[in-house]
């Protein structure tokens, strides 16, 4: 028997083994010395655990007691985490050796943070998603800081702990109520609990688990840790924040939803339709005033987990299949997007500053390119690739019967588009004077320029993302 | 030929792509090589264009040439013409090579522009084309894009300004649309255009918010289409986009504008708001008229008082447009008849009147009109192709400027002749501004100092206008040359809107008899 529950979750079994083992292998030789070779064979074991977990199908499997499940829905969150996990710390190599923040516990703290994540995405009960999202934040935590001699990295590090750990205290909180109303914390139990008629206790245990998820996916009102997390942390890091864990905290939200209180849609998708209208709005207005390029792309995620939120709310599967394909297009664009903000440097020193793109696109034609296609992506501009996405929300959501929440999403799209524009203002029609260094290192050149053509070329198929998605929404959803 | 339209669709894109990615180096050499290659590209699809035109069978109503695959979300990649489409398609292969050609000159960055151009004909002509709502939706939208960066690169000194209005206007309004799409795909279940055509959308009264929508979801879906069609086109009063567009985009940009990128909206009126929504058409249409009609005597009296010519004919342009809207509104054989030749003729003679304020621009890098007068004198060939276009714009008889007018008015006449009288009095504004501008500009002596050197029209400008010259004519002396090809597929159209109304109407009336009868 557990043989068996060991074999289902073998795969975080053996990344957290291989965490334990870099980090010895760290300690007893040359510490820092081996990071470099450790980054690369994390990405080496990122990619081949994509691959196997990928590879491997077969209907949903349960383990220990039915705490801990292994469906396609999980799968298809784990590759997209690992996936992407793999693609940022691939891009932060150079950035971090060359400002002397290559610490071998670097790559360590990423693969465990990614150990919590497929834990957080495969929870079939309060405990185990708890133990997910703890190892997850608090790995995080500390990555946010890793510039230890930096006040902005630490206090990066400090408020992402402290508004986290609030997080935290707020979900424990609505699963200690789900508990005490339900009498269980397998979904399983809560889902029987939380059908026709649920308690007023239930229902405020659900409101409380959501606030704590919307905190992590970094939803408004509960956004506010996010402008600052992302401008101190170092921009690798804050690569990271913007993609593996806003996936995991979504299929996990996904997961809570819809296994546990799948019975009582109407209640929760008022809940979620409200985050998604004011993170849209808050996301495309905020964003206006912003100077600092890394501050921008955190408006730019609040908003654009609105549009995620916005499949979620419709609360039926195509919902989700829009939210699990909403949220691939969203990593893919971000990472370009990321690749090109790595190589932002002025004599050597990074910079963030949005007008020293002044008259890019002269000076590195190619580049200026791919960026164009990325922000006019993000702004969802057809006919690249992030328009599909936001087409797919509108329409599980106009399916749904969220016919205003897709008229708001619409108008808060096109608020958003004046910064993106900005953006291609600055490359394209901004004066000519001495801005930004040229040169890129091949590997984030490779990055944007296969994140900005996958925008244009997915168009044709969505490189066979959507069967894949709908089989993992069918799974979540009965 | 299967994939003529994708292959004529695609085939500037193509080529863009090629110059992207194998045309290195900026100098005078590479940037020789884009011009021919822009050149000859846009050549060979007019001429590949041609054999659309020979084989589309106008005595068929239906769609031709269809081609259809598979595409994600359920969507549909459908192209294929009708005797709406074709002509729009031919008018932009027509104009292209025109286009590119009077960009001769340009030197910032020759390559870029080359490329958006064909990365744009690609998107226009995609739209003509495409027969699903997403797809259409996609070429509609995309279109913005390379308008955006040419305004925003090579235009003038408010350039960015303009660029951003432009953009964000028309992106408002499109994106309500794409809701009514996303709407429409939820209620009949595709997109294709040809089954949406046939399909009937509700038109039972409900309530929403306490406000009575008389039409039901067609009035909502009708609205949300004419918002996007309405900012396009550009109709009174959402058309202020579209002055400061013009005078800020390069003359190439601004021909392009004009002559084929405000007819998007048009076609869309077309193809989308009268056989899909007919009843909620019929219930708007005097809304549209009397909006056409303000809009034509309003921007006419606006166009008097210009002092830049860019502004001066783009004022004139949406007042033309106005007579589209009217046309298409009126909703008979005359009236659509009549728009779609005015959207063609005015797709030749804005485009030529743009053309003819480039060439003095190019001299005078002014566009005051102030700063003309007496070029007559110096630039007779010049002042004869003006003098042409002016009348043209006029709408002068022999001119297919006439054509259209007149046939839209006696569209209009049938249906509201109010509206017909106050649009008529706008035949009478655009001869005034038209014939002061050109009174101030090309007649009188020549006094001012900075003109005595200006020179004639060069060969390859007078080329330019060559094509224009015999469409423009040729289309006022023998307008059946338009009006068979399109004939039957308006037929059709009105016919199935008529239907449509009359059953609604019936409909409506035997409720409210039963209403009474209780």
């Amino acid at each position: 028997m557990i043989g068996e529950d060991l074999s289902i979750v073998l795969p975080e079994l053996l990344l957290a083994v291989f965490a334990m083992g870099a980090l010895l292998v760290g300690v007893y030789t040359g510490k820092d010395k081996t990071a470099p070779v450790m980054l690369w064979v994390t990405v080496a074991v990122f990619a081949a655990f994509a691959f196997w977990i990928g590879a491997t199908g077969g209907d949903a499997r349960e383990a220990f007691s039915g705490t801990f499940v292994d469906d396609a829905f999980a799968r298809f969150a784990k590759v997209t985490i690992l996936l992407s996990a793999a693609a940022v710390l691939l891009m932060s190599e150079g950035y971090m050796a060359r400002r002397d923040l290559l610490r071998f516990e670097y790559p360590v703290l990423v693969v465990l943070a990614v150990v919590g994540m497929m834990v957080m995405v495969s929870a079939n009960d309060l405990m185990t998603l708890y133990m997910g999202l703890e190892l997850q934040s608090l790995s995080l935590y500390v990555v946010a800081s890793l510039r230890r001699d930096s006040v902005k990295s630490t206090e990066a590090g400090l408020k992402y702990f402290v508004l986290g750990a609030l997080s935290s205290g707020l979900l424990l909180y609505g699963a200690s109520l789900t508990y005490g109303f339900a009498g269980t914390t397998s979904f399983e139990g809560i889902i029987e609990a939380a059908s026709d008629e649920p308690s007023l206790g239930l229902l405020f245990g659900l409101v409380f688990l959501i606030t704590g998820f919307a905190f992590k996916v970094s939803a408004a009102p509960f956004h506010m840790w996010t402008p600052d997390v992302y401008e101190g942390s170092p921009t690798p890091v804050t690569a990271f924040f913007a993609t593996a864990p806003k996936v995991a905290a979504m299929a996990l939200f996904a997961r809570v939803v819809h296994d546990a209180f799948g019975g009582i849609v109407g209640d929760w998708q008022q809940i979620v339709a409200f985050l998604s209208v004011v993170s849209m709005f808050l996301g495309a207005i905020a964003a206006i005033g912003q100077t600092n390029i890394k501050r921008l792309m955190a408006y730019s995620s609040i908003a654009h987990m609105g549009f995620a939120l916005m499949g979620l709310a419709a609360g039926t599967v195509l919902g989700v299949q829009a939210m699990l394909v909403y949220m691939v297009i969203y990593v893919a664009m971000n990472i370009g997007t990321f690749a090109f903000i790595l190589s932002m440097e002025k004599d050597g020193m990074p910079v963030t500053d949005i007008a020293s793109l002044q008259s890019y696109s002269t000076k590195e034609p190619l580049k200026a390119l791919a960026m164009l296609i990325l922000m006019f992506s993000l702004a969802g501009v057809p006919p690249m690739l992030g328009f599909f996405g936001k087409l797919y929300v509108l329409r599980a959501a106009y399916d749904a019967g969220l016919g205003w929440l897709a008229v708001a999403g619409v108008i808060a799209s096109v608020i958003g588009a004046f910064y993106y524009l900005r953006i291609v203002y600055y490359m394209y029609f901004g004066e000519e004077r001495d801005g930004l260094d040229t040169g890129m290192s091949p590997v984030l050149w490779g990055f944007l320029v296969a994140s900005a053509g996958a925008m244009i070329v997915g168009v044709v198929n969505l490189f066979g993302l959507e069967p894949i998605a709908l089989a993992a929404a069918q799974t979540l959803v009965n | 030929m299967d994939n003529l339209l994708s292959l004529v669709t695609f085939m500037p894109a193509i080529a863009a792509v090629i110059l992207a990615l194998f045309l290195r180096g900026d100098d005078a050499e590479a940037q020789r090589n884009a011009k021919w290659v822009a050149m000859a590209v846009t050549i060979a699809t007019f001429l590949v264009s041609l054999f659309i035109l020979f084989q589309f069978d106008p005595n068929e109503t239906g769609f031709q040439m269809v081609e259809e695959a598979e595409w994600l979300l359920g969507l549909e990649y459908k192209m294929g013409v009708d005797g709406i489409s074709v002509l729009f398609v031919m008018l932009t292969t027509f104009l292209m090579p025109l286009v590119i050609w009077s960009a001769w000159d340009v030197t910032h960055r020759t390559k870029d522009y080359m490329i958006a151009f064909l990365i744009l004909e690609t998107l226009m002509l995609g739209v003509f084309c495409a027969l699903d709502l997403v797809l259409f939706y996609l070429f509609f939208e995309a279109g913005l894009i390379p308008m955006f960066l040419i305004i925003g690169i090579w235009g003038g000194k408010e350039r960015i300004y303009a660029s951003f209005k432009f953009f964000l206007y028309t992106f408002l309004g499109s994106v309500l649309m794409l809701v009514a799409m996303v709407a429409m795909y939820s209620q009949a279940g595709t997109t294709d255009i040809v089954e949406l055509l046939d399909y009937e959308f509700g038109s039972e009264t409900f309530n929403l918010l306490g406000i009575q929508i008389i039409g039901g979801a067609q009035t909502l879906m009708w609205i949300a289409f004419f918002a996007s069609f309405a900012v396009k086109m550009p109709m009174w009063p959402v058309h202020t986009w579209l002055p400061d567009a013009h005078v800020q985009a390069p003359t190439a940009g601004s021909v392009v504008l004009a002559a084929i990128l405000l007819k998007m909206g048009g076609y869309g009126f077309l193809r989308f708001s009268l056989p899909m929504f007919p009843v909620a058409s019929d219930l708007m249409a005097p809304l549209v008229l009397w909006l056409s009609a303000i809009a034509i005597v309003y921007t006419s009296l606006v166009a008097l008082v210009q002092e830049d010519m860019k502004k001066l004919i783009a004022y004139s342009s949406v007042a033309h447009m106005g007579f589209v809207t009217m046309g298409i509104f009126a909703a008979n054989q005359q009236g659509i008849d009549g728009a779609i030749f005015q959207m063609l003729s005015h797709g030749f003679i804005s485009g030529a009147l743009f053309l003819c304020v480039g060439v003095i621009y190019d001299r005078m890098h002014t566009r005051d009109i102030d700063a003309y007068g007496g070029l007559v004198n110096r630039m007779p060939a010049y002042a004869l192709i003006f003098m042409l276009f002016t009348m043209a714009n006029v709408g002068l008889p022999g001119t297919s400027g006439f054509v259209g007018e007149f046939l839209t008015l006696v569209g209009v006449f049938q249906v509201n002749t109010w509206v017909a009288l106050v649009a008529a009095t706008g035949v009478i504004l655009s001869a005034a501004y038209a014939l002061w501008l050109y009174r101030r500009v090309v007649m009188g002596d020549l006094i001012k100092e900075s003109l005595r050197s200006i020179t004639d029209m060069t060969r390859r400008e007078k080329l330019i206008f060559a094509p224009l010259v015999v469409m423009t004519l040729l289309l006022g002396v023998y307008p059946s040359l338009v009006t068979d090809l399109i004939g039957p597929s308006v037929a059709a159209l009105v016919e199935d809107y008529e239907l449509a109304v009359t059953q609604y109407e019936t409909a409506t009336q035997f409720a409210a008899n039963e209403g009474a009868g209780q």
